[in-house]
């Protein structure tokens, strides 16, 4: 791909993933956001970012799957926006559903295992915006930030069963995107199992043990 | 050409945004019921006209839990816009003197219509305030005439996943039955409700008549009837049997216990920005703390 191509590439991301932001300033100014809008902005924008955190563990997958290596150039453009959604849905419901109350909002999380598990992805976010420029990349070291990076998982994990917990009765959605999300770890597990071991000459030992052991049971 | 794209794209994203995230809106057309009698709004002992702010027919019929049409509650009116009620029967059995089978039109003429203004607090935690039209409940059950062993009243909605397309999921357990103690069944507040804004019930609030009860979270008003049933035994609840220890079988509004996995001391009323407190009985006590005098409210939740 040309630079030119790479740099429209990433504008249409840019653009397209502000769009539900946009939509949902757009509707509340003109009211029509339905009988519960704070309910209503509190749902959206915590789709979006459990959207924008799957697409986001979705990159490596895709990238090693189909060779198209410059879709990693997207990777950052997701994950700060699945925290800008985050912190949009948290900002909402502090504001609107607990009326900017820092003591309401703390007592009401300790109690709720729901929120515990919701300000739990967010925060885990935060060391991962920090860190996510050129600058700190370089500074932390590449090994030393993938390993930090690996936080999303939490983020990723902890947002699922956070919507997955606050469901009354119907967690078909939950569930799909629960279904989703084991999909890209189960992705990122099976490449780890299937590495190149660091100690090869162990392995046709253990394999010669365990026939003779499957062996002497027969 | 880029420019073209980039604005294609940015409805492609909008289209997929407002078909994941509806907004429930819409008009309703329900024939107007003839003969209702409302008079001025005066607080008075009876609880039967509260003074709050009435929320919008709108939003009283775009923002529905009826999971037998869908669990989206902007969805629902849609869903249910195509439900016919034609010879609907309500039939009234069980212990006592004079079981029926009631025509809609038969049963609607039971009593005169009258407006009654009440709350109605949702489990979910947001409220509304809804002028219904109908009568008690006890005008009913005084024309079939219970028997001295009846303490408890059944209550059944239609069972048709041909017309509720939500009972071909197994979300809940089909159909959707409700109960009350006798006494909660006889007392006045207690309304079979046929309308609201002086219209016919829309679908999507429970056409053609549905139970009102409003010192209970909303799940307790049991939607489009078609059986009532009276019993010895206190007989199993939908949502109750789904999560026992959620839902309870008296499901008194009560800000003082909370849900187990979210809070009931406050309320988002259905208009206003911000939440206001949740009152004991919904603001009922009045007229119904006597009937839970002695009971362990935390217990019998």
């Amino acid at each position: 791909m040309k630079e030119n191509d790479i740099r429209f590439a990433k504008l249409l991301l840019l653009v397209n993933a502000a769009v539900p932001a946009a939509l949902l300033a757009w509707d509340a100014y003109h009211h029509r956001l339905g009988a519960n809008p704070v309910n209503f902005a509190i749902l959206t924008t915590g789709m979006s970012a459990l959207t924008f955190l799957l697409l986001t563990l979705a990159v490596t997958p895709l990238r090693k799957i189909t060779g198209l290596n410059w879709i990693i150039l997207s990777r950052r453009t997701l994950g700060l926006y699945a925290f800008c959604y985050a912190s949009l849905h948290f900002l909402i419901f502090f504001i609107f559903d607990r009326s900017l109350s820092i003591s309401g909002t703390l007592s009401e999380m300790v109690k709720r295992q729901y929120l515990l598990m919701g300000i739990t992805g967010l925060l885990v976010m935060v060391p991962l915006a920090i860190t996510s420029t050129n600058a700190m990349i370089k500074r932390l070291g590449g090994k030393r930030w993938r390993a930090l990076h690996r936080l999303v998982y939490v983020a990723a994990i902890a947002g699922v069963i956070h919507y997955y917990m606050q469901v009354k009765a119907d967690v078909r959605q939950p569930l799909a995107l629960a279904a989703a999300l084991a999909i890209l770890l189960g992705y990122r597990l099976m490449v780890y199992s299937r590495r190149p071991k660091p100690t090869p000459a162990a392995t046709p030992a253990i394999k010669s043990k365990i026939a003779a052991l499957s062996d002497s049971g027969k | 050409m880029r420019a073209g794209i980039l604005a294609a794209s940015a409805v492609a994203t909008g289209t997929i945004y407002r078909h994941l995230n509806p907004v429930g809106k819409g008009k309703v057309n329900t024939p107007l019921i003839q003969g209702v009698s409302a008079p001025p709004v005066i607080v008075d002992a009876s609880g039967f006209r509260v003074a709050d702010g009435q929320t919008s027919l709108q939003d009283i019929t775009h923002y529905n839990n009826f999971y037998e049409f869908s669990t989206d509650k902007e969805v629902v009116a849609p869903a249910a816009a195509s439900f016919k009620t034609v010879g609907w029967q309500v039939s009234v059995e069980g212990l006592v003197r004079k079981p029926k089978v009631f025509d809609l039109d038969e049963l609607l003429k039971i009593s005169p219509p009258e407006e009654r203004i009440y709350r109605m607090r949702c489990v979910e935690g947001w409220s509304m305030v809804i002028p219904w039209v109908g009568f008690s409940l006890f005008k009913l059950l005084e024309v079939v005439e219970p028997r001295n062993e009846a303490k408890y009243v059944a209550f059944e909605t239609l069972l048709d996943p041909k017309r509720m397309p939500g009972q071909r999921s197994d979300v809940l357990i089909w159909p959707y039955v409700e109960s009350l103690r006798m006494d909660e069944a006889m007392h006045p507040l207690t309304l079979l409700a046929s309308g609201l804004y002086s219209r016919a019930l829309p679908p999507q609030d429970g056409a053609p008549i549905r139970l009102v009860v409003p010192w209970k979270y909303g799940f307790k008003g049991i939607k489009s009837l078609v059986k009532i049933k009276l019993l010895a035994l206190q007989p199993r609840t939908t949502w109750n049997e789904f999560a026992p220890h959620e839902y309870g079988f008296f499901a008194n509004v009560n800000p003082r216990v909370d849900h187990p996995r979210w809070s009931q001391a406050t309320e988002q009323r259905i208009g206003e920005l911000g939440r206001r407190p949740t009152l004991m009985f919904n603001g009922y006590g009045e007229q119904v703390a006597h009937l839970y005098a002695g009971m362990d409210l935390r217990a019998n939740f």
